[in-house]
């Protein structure tokens, strides 16, 4: 039947002109594309041309049976339909057909009815194959890596890193300080693996208390403990063929990592007030920004579950210490806001991007999009300007290679900052800095600053 | 100007036959005339089944009389089958000019329910619109209320009307334009 969309293809193979005469005006008033062949080997010709949604296949043909020919279309396509028609409910000859991957089979004369519901279903199951290439394809074009900005060396290792560890399976640790984007990584890496048709599974261990975490990784039975009242899957099960992503494994509690180091090595557990033994294929990801050698070295965090765990390491850089990805970062989160507050904020005035480089950003990139956020929120359109950014910013934070600034270089760090505190009032700078206008103007010319 | 030619064979509800003829003429909106039919129907009966082969008693009709441009429709109470399926309610040639309707499965007593003629008459004539439709060449329909929705039981007969969707209504003005 056909609902405006492309009509599908159906071809009946069967040697006798009647059923295929008939099957053939039955479906052509459906609306479907179809046509017909009398043995095996006009079936296989009409697929070298054309490629076909539903074969309805008669098993007795003289010359190759359809058993034969749906053994020799699996080889040709195996994204055809196939139903099998048989004159006898044998039920030997239908399971050989169904083992064969037929979609189903059904007996001659078949009930209209019958016949209407298989090939409807059949339609169904293409309908269902083609959604799922679909979104397959989609998910593909969404795991691209544009939320990780970046293009200094450190960040280029990094990426090199994850595609190289995306398609094994082996668990990744992922170290870095707070908020250097270990969770989008990990998000990165599940993305580019072979699992990425399956779910990331994320929990914070740091955020839960030792029982609470207990329940929320394996799970719990009905009345395990006071409170659940109902058998709820652990995080565990819910990442099974996915990837489990462990934040701040570094926090968690000597009885968990026990817990955890025989789950990685069983692939088994139970959950909570259970006896139910429950199998599961995981990927495991953790992060940490605890140092775990050292945490190994005082007896805070097993050594076999270091060593479990510590298979491949991912070191993610302090953003201070990938200055040149700051401009990127902070105009990657300009647009991100301007399109979420619909804010007409299109860039960011040079002298507030010499204050965000040189800002030392203990928070990273997370206290860099929170301060850009908040200069989109403060700011006037279309320009972020210097007086936009979080007070403290306004600070000269940096210092030299060696910890020491030359007297030229200090002298330029506090004009700058005399200057933005005034808003570039040349003669209340002056008076701040003591000195007079003139000379401030010949500083100002001399260390090129600009408003 | 071509029009449809209504006829019948082994057919016990001769009474049905005007008020069939006035609906499809409205719906259709072409004349339907009632003819007589001289026609032995008794090659297309299969001993095994105990049934009628439709496609062959459609080539039988088309064959009496050469239809030109009208469309044949005959109506049976025999019990009507293709090779492959169990039976069928009717045929026709599609974008052809032979159509026939049998009322042998329309009748609520087939399925062990009371007699109701006026079911009957309004079951058979959503068939002959139905098929009708074929002969212009109109395939199944997925509107429910449509009368190009297809029937693989009876039910599904009651549950649409006698009348064409907009679709459908325009793709049969199309096809008789040509026609004409």
């Amino acid at each position: 039947m056909s609902d405006g969309s492309r009509p599908l293809s159906i071809l009946i193979v069967d040697d006798e002109e009647s059923v295929r005469s008939s099957l053939y005006h039955w479906f052509k008033e459906d609306g479907y594309h179809v046509d017909v062949a009398e043995d095996a080997y006009v079936a296989l010709e009409k697929f070298e041309h054309e490629q076909w949604n539903i074969m309805l296949l008669d098993i007795k043909m003289p010359g190759m049976d359809g058993l034969e020919l749906q053994k020799k279309m699996n080889d040709v396509s195996n994204d055809t339909v196939v139903i099998v028609m048989t004159a006898f409910a044998s039920v030997d000859t239908a399971v050989q057909a169904l083992k064969g991957g037929a979609f189903d089979y059904i007996v001659k004369p078949f009930n209209p009815e019958d016949l209407s519901r298989l090939v409807r279903n059949a339609a169904r199951q293409i309908e269902l194959k083609n959604e799922n290439i679909q979104l397959k394809h989609k998910i593909k074009q969404l795991a691209h890596m544009d939320e990780i900005v970046g293009k200094s060396q450190q960040m280029k290792r990094v990426l090199d890193s994850v595609e190289t560890v995306a398609n094994s399976d082996s668990t990744v640790v992922i170290r870095g300080e707070s908020g250097t984007g270990k969770e989008l990584i990990a998000r990165a890496i599940h993305c580019h693996s072979p699992r990425r048709y399956y779910p990331i599974v994320a929990v914070n261990c740091g955020a839960l208390a030792e029982t609470l975490l207990e329940s929320e990784l394996f799970g719990h039975e009905k009345g395990a403990f006071t409170g659940a009242q109902s058998r709820r899957k652990g995080k565990f099960e819910m990442a099974d063929k996915g990837t489990l992503f462990l934040d701040e494994i570094g926090n968690i509690s000597e009885k968990m990592q026990m817990q955890l180091l025989r789950v990685l090595e069983a692939k088994q557990f139970t959950r909570l007030g259970g006896n139910q033994t429950i199998h599961v294929d995981i990927r495991l990801i953790c992060a940490t920004n605890k140092n775990l050698e050292k945490a190994v070295e005082e007896g805070a965090f097993r050594e076999d579950l270091y060593y479990r765990i510590n298979v491949f390491t991912i070191f993610l850089p302090p953003l201070r210490e990938r200055r040149s990805d700051i401009p990127l970062l902070a105009q990657h989160f300009v647009r991100k806001y301007a399109a979420s507050m619909n804010k007409p904020m299109q860039d960011i005035s040079p002298e507030a991007m010499d204050l965000l480089i040189r800002h030392d950003w203990r928070g990273n990139v997370r206290e860099l999009e929170n301060a850009i956020e908040r200069a989109m929120v403060v700011g006037k359109p279309p320009v972020i300007l210097p007086a936009d950014m979080p007070f403290q910013l306004a600070q000269p934070h940096e210092e030299s290679r060696n910890g020491i600034d030359s007297m030229a270089g200090m002298e330029k760090k506090h004009i700058s900052y005399v200057l933005a505190k005034t808003e570039w009032n040349i003669s209340r700078a002056a008076q701040l800095l003591e000195i007079d206008r003139v000379t401030l103007y010949n500083k100002i010319k001399k260390y090129d600053l600009k408003k | 100007m071509p029009a449809i030619k209504l006829v019948s064979f082994h057919f016990r509800f001769s009474e049905f036959l005007q008020p069939l003829a006035e609906t499809i003429q409205r719906i259709v909106g072409w004349s339907v005339d009632l003819e007589p039919l001289d026609f032995d129907y008794s090659y297309a009966f299969h001993p095994e089944r105990r049934q009628y082969h439709s496609s062959q008693i459609l080539l039988g009709i088309k064959n009496l009389s050469s239809p030109g441009q009208n469309k044949m429709l005959a109506v049976t109470d025999l019990d009507l089958f293709i090779p492959i399926l169990t039976f069928v309610f009717g045929e026709a040639q599609l974008d052809g000019p032979a159509a026939v309707v049998s009322t042998f499965r329309l009748r609520p007593e087939y399925y062990g329910l009371p007699q109701d003629n006026n079911l009957v008459l309004q079951r058979l004539i959503k068939e002959c619109i139905h098929e009708i439709g074929h002969t212009f060449g109109l395939v199944h329909c997925w509107n429910p209320g449509c009368v190009l929705n297809a029937s693989t039981y009876v039910e599904e007969i009651d549950l649409k009307t006698d009348e064409f969707c907009r679709d459908c209504k325009r793709n049969l003005g199309r096809a008789q334009e040509k026609l004409l």
